[in-house]
């Protein structure tokens, strides 16, 4: 029987009016909720994954979504892989979360003695009994780390699902929609959102173009939709930006830039536009409605469910919400000693307002993607010719930032010290970095300077201004 | 004099770099279609800002994002003479 004393999805949904009106589209198959709790999507081996530590990697996100309502309260760790989390880090994950079972909807060569279960999607109905756990069951968020491995961040129901009292409240008519992925935070926020509401949820597939994803929202008459700006921008390009009418229109993950805050209220006149500050580290900060870029002053310091605080110049956030810890890390690095998480995001007031500068460490968001300017100049220092290289970040006004390149010659390639004749340079770096890089780091431009400005301590000044 | 030649020499070269094959440039294509991603339509507009001295996405908070090429280049061109640039002239 379900334990009242440690909530999950199972028992949200089991409590929930209206379940048999409410839907999970996915872009292959699609479920009604009512229909979720009587199913099972590994069938009678469901039983070997209670109270383990189960990673689950699909291509599907519908498959994941399924697997993660099923298995939420029942196995102790949900390691939750991103679609694009490159193969090679997996035995990594494994050993680090100590995981015993792998759930998947495929052949996947996991490079891993674990045991592996294919899920059934759509779930089937199937009398099996669900078992669950004492306590909660950790789930682990994977997000990019400095080395290219991806860090584990612990979260709980209880974290996840702090941010969102208020969506318990909406009326049953919302239909969701997010171009993030649900295993990324952003993505799951709103999957949460739709489950613990009274809402139905529109998934996007893997694979799925942005005006595909786009007609299916509008065909199921979606309601609320959240994305990055650049997701957003990537939106109002297509043809297909038409084809919904959203009453709630969300922006996170990235900067939100005034033009894409006008942008859609002029686009989407009927919507409320709202941005929120969320990571997977410090959770949803908080959310600003008033259509303007940044946020109040106002927030800083004042009392509630979230304290945010500006330290050094970043902006400092603690709250139930907060990440609980990380998986194989020192265990203070994720809050100081007050319990605050440091975004490292740098904030800059201006009147009675706060506007987003950019990252401390130098990290470039292209898109919602990270990118460690180390790992571009790395690719670049192997051209023969490059003495030295600072990446740093470009605003765009497409994808928010892209990866800029400075690039100091040696004197015997540029004798004269003025970059001239550096068009095949150029071109061989850039050939460097396709061969090495994902796309999205490689360089948009790159510029040939006779010197680079060095810090106190030696090291490369990286401005964090895009 | 308009920008279009100078999209369009970015744009092969973008999509060259790439290894992308490009449909034909009509006015009509979807941008989005056009085999460049949102990332290399991100790229185009950095490097026509270093070649043509301008970025119509930043130089107002009002925009509205073209979603055809005909709209992309009318974009710079709108911009070029509210600026005005002679394109032609530029970079």
């Amino acid at each position: 029987m379900p334990r009242t004393a440690s909530e999950s999805i199972r028992t949200r949904l089991a409590s929930a009016p209206v379940c048999l009106r409410r839907f999970l589209w996915g872009a292959t198959a699609s479920v009604c909720l009512g229909d979720v709790l009587d199913a099972t999507t590994l069938g009678a081996r469901v039983a070997d994954v209670a109270g383990r530590s189960v990673l689950v990697v699909t291509r599907d996100p519908f498959a994941s979504a399924l697997a993660l309502i099923e298995l939420d309260g029942i196995a102790a760790r949900l390691v939750v892989c991103t679609p694009d989390l490159p193969a090679e880090h997996l035995p990594a994950i494994v050993a680090k979360a100590g995981v015993d079972v792998i759930v998947c909807d495929h052949n996947r060569q996991s490079g891993s003695q674990k045991p592996q279960l294919r899920i059934q999607a759509p779930a089937r109905a199937f009398d099996v009994a669900h078992s669950t756990i004492d306590g909660p069951t950790e789930w682990v968020l994977l997000t990019s780390g400095t080395t290219g491995a991806p860090k584990l961040l612990v979260h709980t129901f209880a974290s996840l699902t702090a941010p969102i009292g208020g969506a318990l409240a909406q009326d049953p008519g919302v239909v969701w929609g997010t171009f993030y992925d649900i295993r990324r935070y952003g993505g799951l926020q709103i999957f949460f959102r739709a489950l613990l509401g009274r809402g139905s949820f529109v998934l996007s597939g893997a694979g799925e173009s942005i005006g595909d994803y786009l007609v299916r929202l509008g065909a199921h008459g979606v309601t609320h939709v959240s994305g990055t700006p650049s997701h957003w921008r990537r939106a109002l390009m297509s043809p297909e930006a038409r084809a919904i009418a959203p009453r709630y229109i969300r922006l996170s993950g990235e900067i939100a830039d005034q033009g894409i805050l006008n942008a859609l209220r002029s686009f989407y006149p009927r919507a409320s536009v709202g941005h929120a500050f969320a990571s997977t580290e410090a959770g949803v900060g908080f959310e600003v409605n008033d259509g303007l870029e940044g946020f109040p002053a106002s927030l800083i310091g004042a009392s509630g469910d979230v304290q945010v605080a500006v330290e050094d110049g970043s902006l400092r956030i603690r709250s139930a919400r907060n990440a609980v810890r990380y998986i194989g890390e020192e265990p203070c690095t994720l809050s100081d000693d007050r319990g605050f998480v440091d975004t490292g995001d740098m904030v800059e007031r201006r009147g009675d307002r706060y506007y987003f500068l950019g990252r401390r460490s130098g990290i470039i968001n292209v898109g919602g993607l990270k990118v460690y300017p180390e790992e571009v100049e790395t690719a670049i220092n192997k051209h023969p010719a490059v003495r030295m290289a600072v990446v740093r970040p470009r605003k765009s006004p497409i994808t928010g930032s892209l990866v800029a390149a400075e690039v100091v010659l040696k004197a015997e390639a540029d004798p004269n010290g003025a970059g001239v004749g550096t068009a095949d340079f150029k071109r061989e770096i850039l050939q460097i970095c396709h061969d090495s890089l994902a796309a999205h780091k490689i360089p948009a431009t790159i510029r040939f300077v006779p010197a680079l400005e060095l810090a106190a301590a030696g090291k490369l000044a990286r401005p964090c201004v895009p | 004099m308009s920008v279009k030649p100078t999209v369009i020499s970015q744009i092969r070269q973008i999509a060259e770099d790439n290894r992308t094959p490009l449909p034909p440039l009509t006015d009509d294509l979807v941008l989005l279609d056009s085999g460049l991603d949102s990332l290399a339509i991100a790229i185009l507009v950095a490097r026509l800002e270093e070649t043509l001295g301008f970025d119509p996405f930043t130089e107002s908070d009002d925009t509205a994002y073209p979603v055809t090429l005909g709209d992309f280049i009318r974009f710079y061109d709108h911009a070029a003479d509210c600026l005005g640039i002679d394109s032609n002239q530029a970079g």
